[in-house]
């Protein structure tokens, strides 16, 4: 199996943390994992804002990198979903659609396709709120959402409950978007920032230590929101916790 | 025409702090309640599909069926008559009226009416118009357009309403009772219901099969304002047709429980033909739906209930206000409507959106709003309608993510402006990320870095 690991740009420049546990957790899983070195952004930034012309020639590049695994894993939901639902500035090719479908959120790889049962080396004590994008939630369906009446299921809980010591609390509104929302966080900023801080202040309440997630964008936000407020709540990626970090 | 800043709205919405989160967690408790109302059904998706399925039929067929609802509205006694705008609408229903010497309008809800600027126009032509349904006459008493198609006045805490009631109608400034104020609307709308020489209704659904209009509403005023004066009009978009009556119980079961989380309204009024001596007009209204039948990627749009629970479940919605979309049509359904009529003015609504997709979830037709929103944005760029400033922003982006030395250098950059600049440039006003946020730190090295660097030493493997 010949899997490629996808670092979206933010990841690369702000959170490596996040880009080292992904590799190291796969590594562990004994997958051959290559880092393609010439990668830079998936195009969603541009292509959420309408701007599909000027998202086309990273959208070319994101291809050329890719084209050739098996599997493309990335830890963060949104650019798993604009590469396989709205990667569609270029032309579609055999080689395109390829890559495209074989793109994957690490969490639904490694319950779908790797169908990891244990992480014995993982152990996290701690108060966790789990954050699913919404993309993760709604586009990927990794877990059952609020609006549908459907049997109870979530893959980040199936394999976080595999983690030692680990405690879920519940937050009011679990599933309601934390006002990320790519360039909406810039462009809408007041209304961005007041999901913010709903957001944050719900887990905080909750009891929360940790805000646990396999999207890192949306955690950026929520960073920035409960840092300003001046909350005691910290924030880990799900890639972290799954590959052994204690704190 | 002035494009609606929808950001700048926002914010002055957020600041009234009682206000937004009143509004939020009102909406959010309606958003709830419907949770609740659907689960007790367990064919509740497949309801979703079925009542998408005969919206979809129906748009298809639709000039059939609206001829057949007119020959059986005809045989019925209605006069049915077509607009095909909305001045079109008001002169229609102003020549109604006049030909009657009616100078007064009761008049249940109807979004359609407010589409058509109705009321300004009836009125600047002598005619009074009472709204009966009680957050809509708040809202015409305040002079504000309403904030939610089905929840007019739901911005306004009770303290508002006092405040607008006292300074109207003449009730007491201290005392926001609930029941004080709702009994004190009632009292002063009694008597035009008995002297109005109009009522009028919109229409939540037209039945093809038989020409009945149906109306649902919990307050009774869409049946006094019917049945009390000798000359009744109802005014219906061309996509309310549904071709059978026995249709109607999908959409029955589905458009209150969408709406506030109860699964019925208190009247489901069916009005078919008009009482002995009386007059019944329907006024069928395109006004822009033909072309957005037309449009591949937004017709299916058109199959609204306007239910509004797409807006009782948008986080944006709910803090931000019906009012800041600027527009007739708010939120998510909104959104993509909006821009149909009028793209450059309504060019920022589609961007009034997080692309949650928890819209399009909750909606009782399966309309693919999120879906929607997103291709709006690509032909508002296409039109160049989006602002010069993100227009460039993405042309950078675009340029620098496509050539990874230019990346690499821009990430290095970043990182140094995140670790050098003085806090105080860092977050000035300019920067938007950070009025209300802070900034993330650089890492000393980036993954790529790091990742070269694990190389360089042989690797871990």
């Amino acid at each position: 199996m010949k899997v490629a690991l996808f670092i979206p740009c933010y990841v690369d420049a702000f959170f490596p943390e996040v880009g080292i546990a992904t590799l190291e957790l796969l590594e562990r899983l004994d997958i051959e994992v290559a880092y393609p070195l010439d990668q830079t952004c998936c195009g969603q930034p541009m292509a959420n804002s309408g701007c599909h012309d000027e998202a086309a020639a990273t959208e070319k590049l994101f291809v050329k990198n890719f084209a050739g695994f098996d599997y493309v894993v990335g830890p963060s939901g949104s650019c798993v979903h604009h590469i396989r639902e709205n990667l569609t500035a270029i032309p579609q090719t055999a080689q395109v659609a390829k890559v495209r479908a074989s793109t994957f959120e690490l969490v639904e790889f490694l319950h779908d396709v790797v169908k990891v049962q244990a992480f014995p080396w993982a152990e996290f004590r701690h108060k966790v709120g789990l954050h699913n994008g919404c993309t993760t939630l709604r586009a990927l369906r990794e877990a059952k959402m609020s609006e549908i009446d459907e049997p109870f299921f979530s893959k980040p809980i199936d394999l976080l409950s595999k983690v030692e010591g680990i405690q879920f609390v519940k937050p009011d509104r679990p599933d309601e978007c934390c006002g990320f929302g790519g360039t909406f966080s810039v462009f809408e900023e007041p209304v961005s920032a007041r999901m913010g801080y709903d957001k944050v202040n719900d887990h905080h309440r909750a009891g929360a230590e940790y805000i646990v997630s396999a999207d890192t964008s949306c955690m950026m936000h929520q960073k920035g929101c409960a840092e300003r407020l001046g909350l005691p709540i910290k924030f880990i990626h799900v890639a972290q916790v799954l590959n052994g970090a204690r704190a | 025409m002035k494009r609606i800043d929808h950001a700048e709205a926002s914010s002055k919405f957020i600041r009234a702090k009682d206000h937004i989160e009143f509004h939020d967690k009102r909406l959010w408790d309606l958003r709830q309640k419907r949770d609740r109302e659907s689960a007790h059904l367990a064919e509740w998706e497949q309801l979703r599909s079925l009542a998408s399925a005969i919206k979809e039929h129906t748009l298809t067929n639709l000039a059939d069926y609206l001829e057949e609802f007119e020959r059986n509205a005809t045989r019925n006694g209605a006069q049915v008559h077509w607009a095909r705008d909305a001045a079109e609408h008001n002169q229609i229903v102003f020549d109604i009226m006049s030909s009657h010497h009616a100078h007064t309008l009761v008049k249940a809800k109807s979004m359609l009416t407010d589409e058509c600027d109705m009321r300004p126009y009836l009125e600047n032509r002598g005619i009074e118009i009472m709204e009966t349904d009680l957050g809509e006459r708040i809202q015409q008493l305040d002079d504000e357009p309403p904030s939610h198609i089905v929840v007019p006045a739901v911005h306004k805490l009770k303290a508002d309403v006092a405040r607008v009631f006292s300074e109207t109608i003449g009730t007491d400034p201290k005392n926001s009772d609930v029941h004080y104020l709702a009994e004190s609307q009632r009292q002063h709308t009694r008597p035009y219901f008995l002297r109005a020489g109009a009522g009028m209704t919109g229409a939540n659904f037209a039945v093809a099969e038989t020409g009945t209009i149906v109306v649902c509403t919990n307050e009774g005023n869409a049946d006094l304002s019917v049945n009390l004066p000798n000359l009744y009009i109802a005014s219906i978009g061309i996509e309310k047709i549904i071709p059978r009556i026995e249709h109607l119980g999908v959409f029955i079961r589905m458009l209150s429980r969408s709406a506030l989380g109860s699964p019925i309204t208190q009247l489901t009024s069916h009005f078919r033909v008009p009482r002995a001596g009386t007059e019944m007009h329907i006024v069928l209204v395109d006004n822009g739906r033909s072309e957005r039948l037309g449009m591949a990627d937004f017709w299916y749009s058109l199959k609204c209930i306007r239910c509004g629970a797409c807006m009782n479940t948008c986080p944006v919605y709910r803090r931000s206000g019906g009012l800041s979309y600027g527009a007739t049509y708010s939120g998510p359904i909104g959104v993509i409507i909006d821009p149909t009529f009028n793209l450059r003015k309504y060019s920022s609504l589609p961007f009034a959106s997080t692309l949650n997709g928890s819209c399009t979830s909750v909606c009782p037709v399966r309309i693919n709003i999120h879906e929607q929103i997103y291709k709006w944005r690509q032909i508002i760029s296409e039109r160049n309608q989006l602002p010069m400033v993100k227009k460039e922003t993405m042309q950078i982006m675009g340029k620098v993510f496509s050539k990874p030395k230019l990346y690499r250098a821009a990430v290095q950059a970043a990182g140094a402006s995140v670790e050098h600049l003085p806090r105080s440039m860092m977050y000035s006003r300019l920067n938007a990320w950070g009025r209300q946020r802070e900034v993330p730190q650089a890492p000393p090295l980036t993954f790529r870095q790091w990742y070269l660097s694990r190389v360089n030493k042989g690797g871990e493997r």
